[in-house]
C-alpha cells in the first residue's frame, strides 16, 4: 500500500530482469540471438504500443502525443544517458554540465543547415559530432587534471557558458533561436516531415542500437579496463602504468560526441531550437537518469534515461505536482537502492569465484 | 529468498493498483470536454430548434497553465473559457469543448503537445500558443496540419516572417509597440536622455532593441540583466551615473518590480517605462511605492474598461476581474465560435472563415490581413497611480 | 562609453559587490563545512537558504504582524523597535534554516550512510504516504491526514530496511541531494499561498545613506550586511577552532575512521556541521531579505550555484576561503557586468573560476577544514 512497496516491486522487477539475463547467458547462442532479435523488433514497434490492450494503457502518454514523446524525449534521454554514463559511470568523472555538449551538437546542425549555410542534415550530423567531441577535448584538457568535485562545478559552469553565449550572440541566433533546421533525408517510405514522428523514432532507435554496440566493444577493450581502473582508484591506476589523463580525456570526448549526436538528432526533429531548450536543470536531469538507472551499467542508463523522459509525460495528470513527486522518488530510490535500479555488476573474474570476500560491503549488493 | 516470490507478486499487484489510481486521477482532469460532448448528443434532439447544431467539436487552449508562467496562461484560458461557455449557453444544440494543452511555456514540450492537438480531429482551432518561443516550436506543425491558430499574447515581431498560413494574432506585434513606446518617451514625456535595460530574453530584448533603434542617439546608457538573479546593482549603477530622464525596461513584471525598487533605492528619479509584459498586478506588488508614476504600454486593450465584458467575466469567475490578454483570448475564441456557428466543421473551413472574418470584438475590430496580423495597430498607455494600473489612452 | 562608466561607478560597484559577496560567503560556508566533513556537495543547501528567506517573511508578517504597506508607504520602523524586529527576523531565519538543514541531513543523507534512524524513517515515510495520498485526494488537508496515518506502518518498514546498514556510493548522495532540493522547492511552489509568484517582505529599515566614501553613497543596509557577515564568520571560526565540539568537527574532517576510534560521535558531529551551515544560511537569508525584500520558491537555485562557485574559488573545505571566494566573486560579477554588460554576468563568474582553478587547482586558499587555524 505504499510507494516503497511499488518501488520494491520495480526493483525486484529489475532484479528478475537481471536474473533473466543470467539465465539467457546460459542458453545456446541461437536462443540468445533470437531472443535479442524479438526484443529489438518489439522496440522498433514501440510507437504502436498504445494500441495494444494492457501494455498500451501502461505506456501511453495521455495529454500528449506518444510517438512525439518517444522522439523528442525518450530517444534523446536514452542517448544522452548512454553518453553521460561513459563519463560518470565508466570513468567516474562527475559532469554537471553535460547539456553543454548536447547544445553544441544541436547548434552546430542549426547553424550549418539554417542560420549560416544550407548543408543537408546528413552532412551536418557528423560535423556536429566532431565539433562536440572537440568541445569535450577543449574543456577536458585544462580541467581533467582537477580533482573530482572541482570538475563538477567547472563542467556546470561550462554548460551555463554555452547557454548564455548562445542567448547573447547574434551570430548564434541569440534568444530568438534558430528555425527551419534541416531534417534528415527521406529514404523510400520513410518520410522525415513535420507531422509524422515515427520515422524519427526509427532513426533514433537505430542510432541507439549502433551506439550500444560500439560502447560494448569499447567497454571490453583496453580503454574500458583503464576506465574501470581509474574509477576504482585513480592513484593505483596511475601507478600501474595507466595514462589516466589520456583515458579520462577519451571518456570525456566520447561522452561529448554522443551528447552532440543526441543534440543533432533533436535539432533535426524539432527544426527549431533556442537557448531555453538547454537549461542547467537539464544537466541535472541527465545525471539523475544515469544514477537512477545504475551508474556504470549501460542497460541501467538506458532504463534510467527512458524512465526520466517518459514518467513526467505519463503522469501529466499530476500537472504541477509531478516535479515534486519526481524529487521525492529520487530521494527514495537513492535511500533504498543506492546503486540504481539496475546496478553495475562487478565483473566476476574466474579467480575471484573461488576467493569470496565478506559479502555485503560497500559495493556488493547482496540481492 | 523463498518468501520473496509471494512478496513480489503482491508488490506488483499493489504497484499496479497505484498506477491505476494515478491514471484515474489524471483522466479526471482532462475529461471535462468529453462529458460536455456526450451531453451534447442528448441535448441535440431536444433543443435543436434553438441556435446551431454541431457535434463533437472543440477548440483548444495552448499555453502555460502550470510552471513559472502559469498565471499568465490561466488569465488567457479564462477569457477563452468565458467565450465558450457563453456560446454553449446560447446554443444548446452545439456544445463546444475547450481542451487544454499545458506547455508550461517550454518550447521543448510544445511539438509533442501540438501533435496531440492535431491528432484530435475534433479540435478546429487553437487559442495560443501563448508565448513566442513555443510558437516557433509548435506553429510549423499546426501549419502542416492546416489547424488555425489565433494567439492572444505572442507579440514577437518576427513571428509572421515564417509564411505560416494558419497564423493569426489577436493583437498588434512588438514592431508596432516598440516605435509607439519611443514616441511616447520623446513626445509625451519629453525625455532627452533615455536609458534602456532588457532581460536578454526573446521578448524583452526584442522589444528593447526596437525602442533603442527608434530612439537613436537619445539612448545614453543601456544594459542587460539576468532575470533569474536578485541583484541588478551593475545596471542600477550605470543608470545612476548616466542620469537619464526616462528608463525603458523590456522584460516581465517580476523583474521589473525588483528593478524599479532597486533603481529608486539608489536614488534614480527617471520616469520608468515598461512594455506589455509588465502589465500585471504582480508588478505593483513587487515594486510597492516604487511603481508609482510608471508608464506601461500594451497593444492589449483594457478588458476591465469594457463594462459588459467585465460584468460577464466576474459573473463567470466570481471575485475576479479580467486580466492581461483575457479580453484578447475572448475575442480569439469568439472568432472560432463564429466559424462553428457558420457551420464550418472542418479545419480548412475554419481557416478559410477566419480569412474573411470581420467583427467587432471586445478589444478592437477583429479582421486579419493575409499575414495574420490584426488590422489596426492600437497601442495603449497605462499609468500606475496609487497602487493600480489605469489606462490613460491611445498612443498617437 | 562602457570604459568611462566603470571608472565613475567603480566605488558604487565595489560597495554593492562586497555586500552581495558577503551573502555568497555566508551561504558558501554551508557548502564548505559539509564538504570538509563529508566530501559531499550538499546540493540542497540552496533550499536551506530559501527556507530562511521565508522564515524571515513569516516572522515579520505572521508573528510580528507587520503590514506590507502603511498608508501607501513602506512600514518603516526606527530605533529600538527596529533593532528588535531585525533580531527577531534573524532568529527566525536561523532557527528554521538550522532545523531544515538538520532534518535534511537525517532524512536524505544519513540513511545513505547506513545509520538511518527513526527520525529519518518517519520523515521519509510521511513524504511517501503524502505522495501516495496525492493520487487519491485533491485537497492538501485530506492529503496531509492521509500522510500522517500512513506514516506509522511505512516508517516501521523503512526502519527495518535501514537496519541493513549499507553505505551508498558517493554519487547516490548527490542524487539524493538533488531530489531533496527539487522536492523542497516544488513543495513551496505548489502549497505556498502565492504559488510560483514572488513574495515580498515588509521593509522596516529605511535605506538611508549613512555617509559618503569616494563620492559614493554608503547605504545602511549594505553596512549591516557586511558587518553582520563578518561577525557571523568570526563566531563560526571561533566555534570551530576553540570549542570541544569544533575540535570534533575538525577531527572528523581529518579522518573519519580515526575520529571514530578515538570516541568521537561521528553522526552527532555531522549533525552539528549541518546545523552550523544551516544557521549561516539563515543569517544570509535574513540579510538578503533586508536588502532585496523579496523571496520566491526558486530563489535559492542560482544563489546556491554562485555560492558553491565561491566556495570552490576560495578552496572548498576552507572557511576563510569561503569568505574570500564570496567577496571576490561578488566584486568580479559587478565589475565584469559593468565592463561587458549584465547579460554576461554568469559567464564572467564561471570563467573566473576556470582561470583560478587552472593556476591554483585547489582554489585561492586551498586548504582543508581540518587544518583551519585562526
Amino acid at each position: 500500500m505504499s510507494l516503497s512497496e511499488s518501488l520494491r516491486s520495480v526493483t525486484s522487477g529489475a532484479r528478475s530482469v537481471s536474473r533473466l539475463g543470467e539465465a539467457l547467458a546460459k542458453q545456446s547462442r541461437s536462443v540468445r540471438w533470437s531472443f535479442g532479435a524479438i526484443c529489438i523488433l518489439a522496440l522498433y514497434l514501440l510507437p504502436w504500443w498504445p494500441n495494444v490492450p494492457v501494455l498500451g494503457w501502461i505506456v501511453e502518454t495521455p495529454g500528449t502525443s506518444f510517438p512525439s514523446v518517444l522522439t523528442d524525449q525518450v530517444v534523446i534521454f536514452v542517448l544522452v544517458a548512454l553518453g553521460l554514463n561513459v563519463v560518470v559511470g565508466l570513468a567516474g568523472l562527475l559532469d554537471l554540465g553535460y547539456v553543454g555538449f548536447y547544445a553544441v551538437g544541436a547548434y552546430t546542425v542549426a547553424i550549418l543547415s539554417s542560420q549560416h549555410a544550407n548543408l543537408p542534415w546528413l552532412l551536418c550530423m557528423p560535423i556536429a559530432v566532431l565539433v562536440s567531441m572537440l568541445a569535450g577535448v577543449i574543456l577536458g584538457t585544462p580541467t581533467l587534471r582537477l580533482r573530482g568535485d572541482y570538475l563538477a562545478i567547472v563542467t556546470l559552469g561550462f554548460g551555463e557558458i554555452i547557454r548564455i553565449t548562445a542567448n547573447n550572440m547574434h551570430w548564434l541566433g541569440d534568444s530568438r533561436g534558430i528555425s527551419n533546421i534541416a531534417t534528415p533525408p527521406s529514404i523510400g517510405p520513410l518520410k522525415f516531415g513535420v507531422l509524422d514522428a515515427k520515422p524519427y523514432y526509427f532513426l533514433g532507435f537505430t542510432t541507439i542500437l549502433i551506439v550500444i554496440f560500439l560502447l560494448r566493444r569499447l567497454e571490453n577493450s583496453r580503454v574500458g579496463r583503464s576506465w574501470n581502473a581509474i574509477r576504482e582508484d585513480e592513484d593505483a591506476a596511475e601507478l600501474m602504468g595507466v595514462d589516466t589523463f589520456k583515458f579520462k580525456l577519451w571518456a570525456f570526448a566520447i561522452g561529448a560526441a554522443i551528447g552532440g549526436l543526441a543534440g543533432s538528432l533533436y535539432a533535426g526533429k524539432v527544426q527549431f531550437i533556442n537557448p531555453n531548450n538547454f537549461p542547467l536543470q537539464l544537466s541535472i536531469l541527465f545525471l539523475a537518469a544515469v544514477v537512477l538507472g545504475g551508474a556504470g551499467n549501460m542497460w541501467g542508463a538506458v532504463v534510467g534515461g527512458a524512465l526520466v523522459a517518459w514518467m513526467p509525460e505519463r503522469f501529466r495528470g499530476f500537472a504541477d505536482k509531478r516535479v515534486f513527486v519526481f524529487g521525492v522518488a529520487l530521494v527514495l530510490v537513492m535511500v533504498f537502492r543506492p546503486q540504481g535500479l539496475i546496478p553495475r555488476k562487478i565483473r566476476k573474474e574466474r579467480w575471484l569465484e573461488s576467493w569470496k570476500p565478506s559479502s555485503g560491503t560497500a559495493l556488493g549488493s547482496k540481492e | 529468498m523463498k518468501k520473496s516470490t509471494l512478496l513480489r507478486v503482491s508488490a506488483i499487484a499493489v504497484s499496479l493498483a497505484f498506477v491505476t489510481a494515478a491514471c484515474g486521477s489524471d483522466s479526471d482532469s482532462s475529461v471535462t470536454e468529453d462529458t460536455v460532448a456526450s451531453e451534447v448528443t442528448e441535448d441535440t434532439a431536444a433543443a435543436a430548434v434553438d441556435g446551431v447544431t454541431c457535434e463533437g467539436v472543440s477548440i483548444a487552449f495552448f499555453g502555460a497553465l502550470s510552471g513559472d508562467a502559469g498565471n499568465l496562461g490561466k488569465n488567457i484560458r479564462a477569457g477563452a473559457d468565458l467565450a465558450v461557455s457563453e456560446f454553449n449557453t446560447a446554443n444548446p444544440g452545439c456544445q463546444v469543448g475547450l481542451v487544454d494543452f499545458d506547455s508550461q511555456g517550454d518550447p521543448a514540450q510544445a511539438p509533442a503537445l501540438a501533435q496531440k492537438a492535431i491528432d484530435d480531429a475534433g479540435i478546429l482551432g487553437i487559442v495560443g500558443p501563448a508565448f513566442s518561443g513555443e510558437s516557433k516550436a509548435a506553429n510549423p506543425l499546426f501549419d502542416a496540419a492546416g489547424l488555425a491558430i489565433i494567439t492572444p499574447s505572442a507579440t514577437n515581431a518576427d513571428l509572421n516572417d515564417n509564411n505560416w498560413k494558419v497564423f493569426h494574432r489577436a493583437l498588434a506585434g512588438d514592431d508596432k509597440q516598440g516605435p509607439a513606446i519611443a514616441t511616447y518617451i520623446q513626445k509625451t514625456l519629453a525625455a532627452a536622455k533615455v536609458g534602456v535595460i532588457d532581460d536578454a530574453s526573446e521578448y524583452g530584448k526584442g522589444l528593447a532593441d526596437i525602442v533603442k533603434t527608434t530612439l537613436g542617439d537619445a539612448v545614453v546608457a543601456s544594459d542587460s540583466i539576468d532575470p533569474k538573479a536578485a541583484d541588478f546593482s551593475a545596471a542600477v549603477s550605470k543608470m545612476k551615473e548616466a542620469a537619464p530622464d526616462a528608463i525603458f525596461y523590456g522584460g516581465y513584471y517580476a523583474e521589473a518590480g525588483k528593478l524599479a525598487k532597486q533603481l529608486r533605492d539608489a536614488g534614480v528619479t527617471a520616469t520608468l517605462v515598461f512594455g506589455d509584459g509588465v502589465k500585471d498586478n504582480g508588478f505593483i506588488e513587487a515594486a510597492g511605492p516604487a511603481a508609482d508614476g510608471s508608464i506601461i504600454t500594451c497593444t492589449c486593450a483594457d478588458g476591465a474598461s469594457n463594462a459588459e465584458f467585465a460584468a460577464a467575466y466576474t459573473a463567470k469567475f466570481p471575485g475576479e476581474t479580467p486580466q492581461t490578454y483575457g479580453a484578447e483570448a475572448y475575442d480569439a475564441a469568439k472568432a472560432f465560435l463564429a466559424a462553428i456557428a457558420a457551420g464550418k466543421t472542418d479545419r480548412a473551413g475554419v481557416l478559410e472563415f477566419l480569412g474573411t472574418y470581420d467583427a467587432a470584438g471586445v478589444t478592437k475590430q477583429i479582421k486579419w490581413d493575409e499575414t495574420g496580423e490584426v488590422a489596426g495597430n492600437a497601442v495603449y498607455a497605462y499609468k500606475v497611480e496609487a497602487g493600480a494600473i489605469a489606462v490613460i489612452g491611445l498612443i498617437e | 562609453m562602457r570604459d568611462w562608466l566603470i571608472y565613475r561607478t567603480f566605488w558604487d560597484l565595489t560597495v554593492t559587490g562586497v555586500a552581495l559577496g558577503s551573502i555568497y560567503a555566508l551561504v558558501a560556508l554551508g557548502y564548505t563545512l559539509v564538504y570538509g566533513v563529508l566530501r559531499l556537495i550538499n546540493f540542497a543547501h540552496s533550499e536551506i537558504f530559501m527556507i530562511g528567506t521565508f522564515a524571515s517573511l513569516i516572522t515579520a508578517t505572521n508573528v510580528l504582524g507587520l503590514p506590507m504597506l502603511e498608508a501607501g508607504d513602506y512600514p518603516y520602523r526606527t530605533g529600538f523597535q527596529l533593532v528588535l524586529i531585525l533580531l527577531a527576523c534573524l532568529l527566525g531565519s536561523m532557527v528554521l534554516s538550522g532545523a531544515g538543514a538538520v532534518a535534511l541531513e537525517r532524512a536524505a543523507y544519513r540513511p545513505l550512510r547506513g545509520s538511518g534512524d527513526q527520525f529519518g524513517a518517519i520523515v521519509l515515510a510521511f513524504v511517501t504516504a503524502f505522495v501516495v495520498g496525492l493520487v487519491f485526494f485533491d485537497t492538501p488537508k485530506s492529503n496531509l491526514i492521509f500522510g500522517i496515518i500512513g506514516t506509522g506502518p511505512i516508517a516501521w518498514m523503512y526502519l527495518n530496511i535501514f537496519r541493513r546498514g549499507r553505505q551508498a556510493p558517493r554519487l547516490a548522495f548527490l542524487i539524493s541531494a538533488i531530489g531533496a532540493s527539487t522536492a523542497i522547492t516544488e513543495a513551496v511552489a505548489i502549497w505556498g499561498p502565492r504559488d510560483r509568484e514572488q513574495y515580498q517582505t515588509p521593509r522596516v529599515l529605511e535605506k538611508k545613506t549613512l555617509f559618503q566614501l569616494f563620492g559614493t553613497d554608503i547605504r545602511i543596509d549594505y553596512v549591516i550586511v557586511i558587518i553582520g557577515a563578518l561577525l557571523m564568520m568570526t563566531a563560526l571560526l571561533l566555534f570551530v577552532n576553540r570549542t570541544r565540539l569544533g575540535r570534533g568537527v575538525r577531527a572528523v574532517a581529518q579522518d573519519v575512521e580515526t575520529a571514530k576510534i578515538l570516541g568521537v560521535n561521528v553522526d552527532f558531529v555531522i549533525l552539528i556541521t549541518f546545523l552550523l551551515g544551516g544557521v549561516m544560511a539563515g543569517g544570509a537569508a535574513m540579510m538578503f531579505t533586508l536588502v532585496y525584500d523579496q523571496s520566491k520558491f526558486n530563489i535559492g537555485f542560482l544563489l546556491g550555484v554562485k555560492s558553491f562557485t565561491a566556495a570552490v574559488l576560495g578552496g572548498i573545505g576552507n572557511l576563510k576561503g569561503a569568505l574570500l571566494g564570496g567577496i571576490v566573486l561578488g566584486l568580479a560579477e559587478n565589475y565584469g557586468s559593468a565592463l561587458f554588460g549584465g547579460e554576461w554576468k554568469d559567464v564572467i563568474a564561471f570563467v573566473l573560476l576556470l582561470v583560478v582553478l587552472m593556476f591554483r587547482p585547489t582554489g585561492l586558499l586551498g586548504e582543508s577544514l581540518a587544518k583551519a587555524r585562526v
